[in-house]
């Protein structure tokens, strides 16, 4: 016990606490004189045009991380589920991905749609779309939306996979007799069956996209170009380590930390009420 | 499945190898390049299938390691991501496991409190509390050392938590036959407990070992000193090594080589991951 305790007071409750003191302090870069402020540093955050157009772009790109992972992963998973030969194999060649790293999954897809020597950018050009993603802030934002949803994919298969188990089959050959086409059963069975699964994945989605695609970003575009990657967890790096805005930063931590603990709060709400249908 | 409809069985298989193709296209492509020697890859379109540079270009990466990552080898960053994964993952493993007992099995003052400030570290990922944390491993002189590496990581809630409710099933009587037996609360702990969750502690092995590998932002940051750069931080310095273009031919040998221990552990314990992977998030 007493361990556990020690490292969680020292490198979670203390750093929690010295963020949100440092938040409400200014601070010069070699930390010569510091003021208290309150809560001007917040009131400057949300006053910043960058900071908003960051957190505009973590919306828009967790939301299409989620949809395009979750939505891959439901089609293979329900095409999986069919499968009668070779399951086994299938699901081994569909959630291997997960062991990438995040960082690794980015340099992938980098290498694919490299601008000078990608495959994917090459076939892009001879379609007659000049895709470069260090000049284009969009292509840059849609390539790292797809190196973060491809890693995803497999962890959304595994859960998807698992909940298609778990609806009883009587119920699927009940709806078959009536004369209900695959399509239909999916759409009023499986899928209302499925709402819990599917509402747990999109908040332990949104939360991956927002933390854990740091990697993807900093190996990739580096928030780049022009910020039109910069995603809230990247901004708090960039401006902490590399800015050395301490007390910016910091108040840029606050309010991520009071995302992760809503998000975290509506989870554990609603995942034991589940989703009515 | 219900009925035989042939078309849709097909299809069915034709979205699933679609979906393989796609999973597997990236590392395909990293992988041919892994195979050419450099001058292919400085034009597109690179080769789609393997050249003949296979074993140099992985003897080179093994042996000088890319010039650009200041010359350290990728064996030793890789010794490095299995040093920090492995002390990672035992240690949270242990500490949790000790915590669950403790939280479930005795009864002590301010234990709610505790349980409770465990529960809040489930909900601040690293990411999110970057710069304080730095500081604190500064200030202790942890910086550039592998207890700097893994011991901020150490502290798990959800093992906790995953410990707890197995704890919590395991019957009362168990511990009631235990004690009349005169069995103390470790002998307890180490004779039933342990042996009872041996596959839950396996399922979590997996997963954590994973975990602790792909970390990148953590010792992006506290590592300054090659000699503990791990693999996957030694991978994305190669790629952004300043304005020149990569040796596209031996970071793709590295990546290759980085992502292999996490791909095998999860291929060939695929069944303990997706029971980790299941049982950790409920």
């Amino acid at each position: 016990m007493a361990p556990q305790i020690t490292i969680t007071i020292v490198f979670f409750i203390w750093p929690a606490s010295q963020a949100l003191y440092q938040s409400m302090l200014v601070e010069d870069a070699f930390g010569l004189s510091r003021s208290f402020v309150w809560f001007e540093n917040f009131i400057q955050l949300f006053g910043n045009p960058t900071y908003l157009e960051s957190f505009e772009i973590t919306v828009v790109f967790s939301l299409a991380v989620a949809f395009l992972s979750m939505g891959s992963a439901l089609l293979l998973a329900a095409a999986a589920d069919r499968v009668l030969h070779g399951a086994m194999a299938y699901k081994t060649l569909l959630i291997w991905p997960y062991a990438v790293a995040p960082v690794v999954a980015g340099v992938l897809w980098f290498f694919l749609f490299n601008p000078t020597i990608g495959i994917l950018a090459y076939v892009l050009q001879n379609l007659g779309y000049p895709w470069d993603h260090k000049v284009s802030g969009t292509d840059a934002l849609i390539l790292v939306i797809i190196a973060a949803s491809w890693k995803q994919v497999a962890y959304n298969f595994v859960f998807f996979l698992a909940g298609l188990q778990a609806i009883p089959k009587s119920m699927i050959e009940a709806a078959a007799i009536d004369g209900a086409s695959p399509v239909r059963r999916f759409f009023t069975i499986v899928f209302p069956l499925l709402s819990p699964t599917t509402f747990f994945l999109v908040v332990v989605n949104v939360v991956y996209a927002f933390f854990d695609t740091f990697g993807v970003i900093h190996a990739t575009t580096q928030g780049g170009p022009a910020g039109g990657t910069t995603i809230l967890v990247y901004k708090v790096f960039n401006d902490g380590f590399i800015g050395l805005d301490l007390g910016g930063s910091a108040a840029q931590s606050v309010v991520l930390m009071a995302i992760v603990i809503s998000l975290t709060v509506v989870q554990f709400r609603y995942i034991e009420r589940r989703v009515s249908y | 499945m219900v009925e035989n409809r042939p078309i849709t069985n097909i299809l069915t298989h034709l979205v699933v190898i679609g979906g393989i193709i796609v999973t597997a296209l990236p590392i395909w492509i990293a992988f041919v390049a892994s195979t050419h020697p450099v001058e292919n890859l400085l034009r597109s379109p690179i080769p789609l299938l393997p050249g003949g540079d296979l074993v140099a270009n992985y003897s080179e990466i093994l042996s000088e390691g890319s010039a650009r990552v200041g010359g350290i080898g990728v064996g030793p960053m890789m010794l490095n991501s299995l040093i920090m994964a492995l002390v990672i993952t035992v240690g949270k493993i242990a500490i949790s496991i000790i915590s669950a007992f403790a939280i479930v099995y005795f009864r002590f003052p301010l234990r709610m409190l505790f349980f409770w400030m465990i529960f809040i570290t489930l909900m601040l990922p690293v990411e999110v509390r970057i710069l304080p944390t730095f500081k604190v491993v500064a200030d202790l002189a942890m910086l550039n050392s592998y207890a700097g590496l893994t011991i901020p990581l150490i502290a798990s809630a959800t093992a906790t938590f995953l410990f707890r409710q197995f704890f919590l099933s395991v019957p009362e009587e168990l511990a009631e036959a235990a004690r009349i037996d005169g069995a103390g609360p470790m002998r307890f702990f180490r004779d039933i407990l342990l042996p009872l969750s041996r596959t839950n502690t396996a399922a979590l092995f997996v997963i954590l070992f994973i975990y602790g590998w792909n970390q990148y932002l953590w010792p992006l940051l506290i590592t300054t000193d090659e000699s503990y750069y791990t693999i996957v931080v030694g991978i994305a310095r190669m790629v952004n090594a300043g304005d020149t273009v990569p040796d596209w031919n031996l970071v793709m040998a590295a990546t290759m080589l980085g992502m292999l221990p996490p791909v095998v552990v999860v291929i060939v314990l695929q069944r303990l991951f997706v029971q980790g992977l299941v049982e950790t998030e409920k």
